[in-house]
């Protein structure tokens, strides 16, 4: 297996526009909406890069991508060199072996007609050179007791089980493929907190057992805390800020990231009358027609002119530690009470 | 001849110390195909003016089924209330008739949904739907109650109220949608909230936004607010009180600072080290092992036996009774003592 460190994913100014048309017989494009809008970042093996923002900000377009669920309008998604996003026919069949995901919810995501085995078995009738036909059960099994469930519980229904185990079966499958990239799109935002943290530490074990490489995806700022190396906040389509997770967590530096953080509650009442509270006001604009310049000015407390002509770009900006798309950016510290 | 008018509760105060809302006792079961479901067994807890009590439980827990007792909307059958009070000010509403529940239901006592979209009526425009408050309750015309509307909205910082009273709920946002339910549970000045997970399916920025406008309203009328959550990070920001439930029990209550410091049931204790923080980086979480219990086949004894590790062999026989540790806390569990120092595990 390869060392640790070694760099796996590269994505490279990767844009999704939806298309918004106009008119039955004659479609003609009236707009789009940009829902990935120039992302950039890269993924080594065995690293976490946690994606946060809020709803609509385009998180979960950019998994798609990434899967090559869909096509991108332009930009690069390198595997080990190779581009999936132009890829085509037995050549996307082979890397998507490579890329696999664990989705939201683990109640729909599941069929409920077909058994454990056939759910976690079904990548090997895709990639049928992966497990010789009479090897599959065993390996089904050898999955489910991976990823701490019963093997004998082959095959049995979805149904049968609890959410978190649930989750459990959504991540066999993922893992059959034996990939080295796993996407997971808020693999624990449905799950009961006694729950949340039995899969996180999971997905954690696996990480260290295979070398696994994680794009985690979630809202929740505090998950994403605990399991990510990086952290890429995005803002409406762009990343606004990435960096190491304790420079994001520690020193954000971007206004948004500055505000999503101080939103997060703290589960501990000592000093919550001290704590800083920056609570944007009204919602995020539309992808559809986004705002010129930067497109966090209009909620933003330090926009000035410059900000609605010129957009910042994603880059090291003096006395922050990482980058950063904000004009003013400043680092300042609103987790902790000192 | 029953009474059933508004006059037959008190206006003001209550009796002595009599607390604002006071649930005794409280049972609710549901007779299901697959058995009887016991899904609140004994449940207390109290609420003053101007106070935020903060019901703490994973789902099945039967903390959403409580508040749905208080409010009078359960499905009654397959619902029953075979035992206990909720007393509103002194009198016990689950003895009243349904037209004096009615009168209490959304004047007095009020409550707010998780999910604004489904909670709202999507066939009739929001301020219509605001404005039923004031047309059913109070007589109001139509005119005058689309006037109460805009104002509402204006007061939960919907932006361009007047414009927007004629919009369908699915032309706004989530957290816009939140506001909407929010003024149509405020219209009538009621004296207790309860507020259902009022911020799950919600951004952090805009649960921020929705937590500091409950809070404002409350300042301003000293509403009594029950907060129905599973997230320990709300709680933990607006709480005066917890009750922690767990199978249909409360298993441990307390003021908010005791206990984030020093939980006094290994349920509470485990759930506070099983969470991430946002201002800490930990090493592996804590999981509280095994799953939250079947209420069709409750195990015997304290219903977390089976997932404790301060677990001793009376706790598979007997249940634990809430025991006192102050005159503020208690806590369901017979070691309680252990898990207040620390020992063990």
């Amino acid at each position: 297996m390869a060392t640790k460190g070694e760099r796996i994913l590269e994505v490279r100014d990767l844009v999704k526009h939806f298309p918004l048309t106009q008119g039955i017989m004659f479609k003609k494009q009236i707009g789009a909406i940009k829902a990935v809008d120039g992302v950039s970042f890269d993924l080594n093996r065995g690293e976490t890069l946690g994606v946060v923002g809020e709803s609509g900000c385009g998180k979960s377009t950019l998994a798609k991508v990434l899967m090559a669920l869909e096509r991108p309008t332009s930009g690069s998604v390198q595997i080990n060199g190779r581009d999936i996003a132009k890829a085509k026919g037995a050549e996307l069949k082979r890397m998507r072996r490579n890329i696999q995901m664990v989705m939201q919810d683990p109640y729909t995501s599941l069929n409920p007609r077909m058994t454990v085995g056939d759910i976690v078995g079904e990548p090997y009738d895709i990639h049928t050179e992966v497990a010789p036909k009479g090897d599959r059960a065993r390996k089904v099994q050898e999955l489910l007791e991976v990823v701490g469930l019963n093997p004998d519980h082959i095959n049995r229904y979805p149904h049968q089980f609890s959410g978190g185990q649930r989750q459990r079966i959504g991540i066999a499958r993922g893992l059959a493929l034996q990939p080295e990239i796993i996407v997971c799109d808020e693999p624990v935002s449905a799950l009961d907190v006694s729950i949340q943290a039995q899969v996180i530490n999971l997905l954690e074990r696996l990480q260290n057992e295979f070398n696994l490489a994680y794009i985690f995806i979630a809202h929740d700022l505090s998950v994403v805390r605990h399991i990510s190396d990086r952290v890429a906040v995005m803002y409406l389509g762009k990343v606004v800020e990435i960096g190491k997770d304790v420079d994001i967590y520690d020193k954000p530096a971007h206004p948004y990231a500055q505000a999503l953080l101080s939103a997060v509650p703290v589960p501990d009442p000592e000093g919550r009358e001290q704590r800083e509270r920056i609570i944007l006001q009204g919602d995020p604009p539309s992808p559809a027609n986004p705002p010129s310049g930067c497109r966090f000015r209009t909620r933003c407390w330090k926009a000035q002119e410059i900000c609605a002509t010129e957009e910042p770009l994603l880059q090291i900006r003096p006395g922050t530690t990482h980058e950063s798309a904000c004009h003013f950016a400043e680092t300042h510290d609103v987790v902790h009470v000192n | 001849m029953r009474k059933t008018s508004l006059d037959t509760l008190p206006a003001e105060g209550g009796l002595g110390n009599e607390p604002l809302l006071a649930v005794d006792n409280l049972h609710v079961e549901f007779a299901t195909r697959a058995g009887l479901v016991r899904a609140v067994n004994g449940v207390s807890y109290s609420l003053n003016p101007g106070e935020t009590v903060a019901v703490l439980g994973e789902s099945g827990s039967g903390k959403s089924v409580t508040a749905q007792a208080i409010m009078g909307i359960l499905d009654m059958p397959p619902a029953r209330i075979p035992q206990g009070e909720v007393r509103f000010r002194g009198t016990d509403l689950l003895k009243l008739s349904e037209e004096a529940r009615t009168q209490v239901r959304g004047q007095r006592i009020a409550m707010i949904f998780q999910d604004a979209l489904s909670a709202l009526n999507p066939v009739f425009t929001v301020g219509w739907q605001i404005s039923e408050m004031f047309r059913v309750h109070r007589g109001m015309s139509k005119r005058d109650g689309m006037k109460k509307a805009v104002e509402l909205m204006d007061k939960v910082r919907i932006p361009a109220a007047k414009q927007r009273i004629n919009d369908y709920p699915h032309q706004f946002s989530g957290g816009m949608r939140q506001r909407i339910m929010i003024a149509m549970s405020i219209a009538l000045d009621p004296e207790v909230l309860i507020a259902d997970e009022p911020t799950t399916a919600l951004d952090v920025t805009v649960q921020a936004q929705i937590m500091e406008l409950l809070a404002e309203l409350q300042r301003e009328s000293n509403m009594g607010m029950i907060l129905i959550t599973h997230d320990l990070g709300v709680v933990a920001d607006v709480a005066d009180k917890i009750a922690v439930m767990y199978g249909g029990r409360i298993v441990e209550n307390a003021s908010v600072h005791d206990i984030y410091k020093s939980p006094a049931h290994p349920y509470t204790k485990g759930l506070l080290e099983s969470i991430p923080r946002v201002d800490l980086k930990g090493q592996e979480l804590y999981a509280i092992k095994g799953l939250p219990p079947n209420l069709l086949d409750m195990p015997t004894g304290c219903a977390f036996h089976p997932r404790c590790p301060y677990r001793q062999d009376n706790c598979v026989t007997d249940v634990p009774p809430l025991h006192e540790i102050s005159g503020t806390r208690n806590s369901a569990c017979h070691y309680w003592r252990e898990v207040l120092d620390g020992d063990q595990r």
